[in-house]
């Protein structure tokens, strides 16, 4: 997650460095006589992260497909995790038939799998996931803000 | 089983459905109101309310009578109603949250921009609502029936009679309250008899199941069902699928004050769920052991106390069960008759709050008049139909609509129709003449392992090949759908039609 977080840094930069170049090669052959002093507008010469995506910049855009791909890697990793349990139970019961009869405490083990085991297991993995979503969210929010 | 209990529990929870429903009256007074309880409602109550909704006669009822009938492939039934909130809390639940839409047709319309796309979805919403309806009051007869001996017709007109008056005086506020005394209501009522059950059980000498049994029904892929596998994958991707494209479902989402909470609220949704579902395979089991051969295996769970325990303390808890599955009814037909009756309100009829009162009503005579008509299938099967409808047009189109840029109106359109038409298609031809044998049986009785990669695939094939009908918002809706609410973007301007 990590090395997401630092590539997509770098990749900022990078487009963030460009922009600040392409505005100061376009200021250069203006000239213009100072009317009045400006100086609220020396602020605003690097813009600000939201601004970015509320321009619908190239740069807006990067934030945007850094924030839902890292949601849609976390999302499909669930996903897939469940996939494997749920598809794969019926498939193990079917190819290990012994393990159908297996018995524990006096109940058959797909039992004891399917109508208990499995509802904290799914409480547990939406738990986890909740807390690397808000995590995530978090990191994506300091990004934007933190400019 | 002495009526007089019986009677007493229905009338209870009615009166009390109705009394809960008339104190929020004096809350609703908007059209907003009435759609989303202008997002007052806290998370626990939110998410009990959510429980309440879906924990339908098919769960109370229908899930133990299949187990009883089927053995153990019918435990995926519970287990894909309760793992759908975890399909739909990682991939739907906060940006659905965030996208501002009260129904389904409200976000196809914010996502793809398209009237038409619009059109098609709110009369899946509608055909979705009426298949899930239908077998509740087919159920509320059944068990009406079996308590009093009264006609199966009365039952569910009961039900329908009662849903009407109180979607149509209190709206959603009312409701959410409702259903959130219902989930509770609901699991008191199916795990107090069984701690009495499992005591009649013990004191019986814990009788087991019979040899043949043993052998055969309680192992899965075992019994007699042919194809047992691809019925299986097929119902667990329904389930599994469906659970996020249920109009009743999503409209509880937009309660929440925000996406992060919409998150929180799913989680909550899943603890109650997952504790309610540990019961009825219990209910199953004993069945097997104790009534084997029972006539209308829907009614199993109101069987056993009377069975078991017998006496004053039998009808009690007879009683007592009776009044959860009632519950069960009023609340599952109070959501779905609130969405189905928004849709029809807002896009059929010209909208506001007479003509929302219109629609309710339209809302659940059809399906009265269905259910009266139609063959008694076993409830969890007609709901599960109404799960492979979700699972193949609005799973794809919540799923792709949320994840993907490049899904096109047409795309969304040409999806829409090919998954829903088949499913739909499959679901009608089952309930008029089936069930059918052979694999073409097993195709239309369980059509998600088929229709849903279908809709899928025409989405995404069809979307790349009209490139230019790309909505020309998505990277704003984008940055609506996945920022949290605490970042301040320009999340554009758009707005669902009603408040």
């Amino acid at each position: 997650m990590s090395r997401e977080r630092e590539r997509v840094r770098k990749e900022i930069d990078r487009f963030r460095r460009d922009g600040d170049r392409a505005r100061k090669e376009n200021d250069k052959p203006r000239r213009e006589v100072v009317t009045s002093p400006r100086t609220m507008a020396a602020r605003h010469l690097r813009y600000t992260a939201s601004r970015e995506i509320d321009e619908q910049t190239r740069l807006g855009e990067v934030y945007m497909r850094s924030l839902v791909r890292t949601q849609f890697r976390l999302a499909m990793f669930v996903c897939t995790v469940l996939g494997c349990v749920v598809g794969g139970l019926p498939l193990l019961f079917l190819l290990v038939p012994q393990l159908r009869e297996v018995q524990l405490l006096g109940i058959p083990l797909p039992w004891v799998v399917l109508a208990g085991l499995i509802y904290p297991a799914f409480v547990l993995g939406a738990w986890l996931y909740v807390r690397q979503a808000e995590r995530n969210e978090r990191h994506f929010a300091e990004l934007v803000d933190g400019q | 089983m002495s009526t007089a209990y019986g009677v007493t529990a229905v009338v209870l929870v009615v009166v009390a459905a109705v009394l809960i429903g008339a104190f929020g009256l004096r809350l609703s007074r908007t059209t907003s109101d009435f759609y989303v309880a202008s997002r007052t409602v806290s998370p626990l109550w939110n998410a009990s309310a959510i429980g309440g909704e879906y924990l339908s006669a098919a769960s109370f009822l229908g899930i133990a009578g299949l187990i009883l009938a089927y053995g153990a492939d019918m435990l995926w039934l519970p287990v894909g109603w309760t793992g759908g909130y975890l399909v739909l809390l990682v991939l739907v639940s906060a940006p659905l949250r965030r996208s501002g839409a009260y129904t389904l047709p409200d976000f196809a319309e914010a996502r793809l921009e398209s009237m038409a796309v619009r059109r098609v979805a709110s009369v899946l919403v509608v055909l979705i609502g009426w298949l899930y309806l239908m077998p509740q009051f087919q159920s509320a007869g059944l068990v009406l029936r079996t308590v009093t001996g009264a006609p199966v017709w009365v039952g569910g007109v009961l039900v329908a009679a009662v849903v009407a008056v109180n979607v149509m005086s209190g709206g959603m506020r009312s409701i959410t309250f409702v259903q959130a005394f219902q989930y509770w209501l609901k699991l008191t009522a199916l795990a107090l008899p069984l701690v009495f059950l499992l005591m009649a059980w013990r004191a019986d000498g814990s009788p087991g199941l019979s040899a043949q049994d043993a052998a055969g029904w309680a192992l899965p892929l075992s019994g007699d069902r042919e194809y047992g596998l691809y019925s299986t994958y097929s119902l667990i991707l329904a389930t599994f699928l469906g659970t996020m494209g249920l109009p009743h479902v999503l409209v509880r989402f937009y309660t929440n004050p925000d996406g992060r909470a919409a998150r929180r609220t799913t989680l909550v949704v899943l603890s109650l769920l997952g504790a309610f579902y540990l019961l009825p395979a219990v209910y199953g089991a004993l069945g097997r052991i104790y009534v084997p051969d029972l006539e209308g295996r829907d009614t199993v769970v109101l069987t056993l106390p009377g069975h078991l325990i017998g006496g004053m303390a039998g009808d009690l808890l007879t009683a007592l069960v009776t009044a959860g599955a009632f519950a069960a009814f009023l609340s599952t037909s109070s959501g779905l008759t609130v969405s189905v009756a928004g849709v029809i309100g807002q896009d059929i009829l010209k909208g506001g709050v007479r003509s929302f009162r219109t629609a309710a009503v339209l809302a659940v005579t059809v399906p009265l008049a269905l259910a009266t008509s139609a063959r008694a299938l076993p409830v969890a099967d007609v709901v599960g139909l109404a799960f492979a409808v979700a699972a193949s047009s609005f799973c794809p189109l919540l799923v792709l609509g949320i994840w993907w840029r490049r899904l096109t109106s047409a795309g969304a359109l040409a999806g829409l129709l090919a998954g829903g038409g088949l499913a739909c298609g499959a679901v009608l031809v089952t309930i008029a003449g089936g069930p059918y044998t052979g694999l073409a049986g097993a195709l239309l009785a369980q059509p998600a392992a088929l229709t849903v990669p279908v809709a899928f695939a025409v989405m995404v094939i069809v979307s790349l090949l009209t490139p230019e009908r790309i909505p020309a918002g998505v990277a704003r809706t984008m940055v609506r759908l996945h920022t949290p609410e605490t970042l301040n973007v320009d999340r554009g301007d758009w707005r669902p039609r009603h408040s």
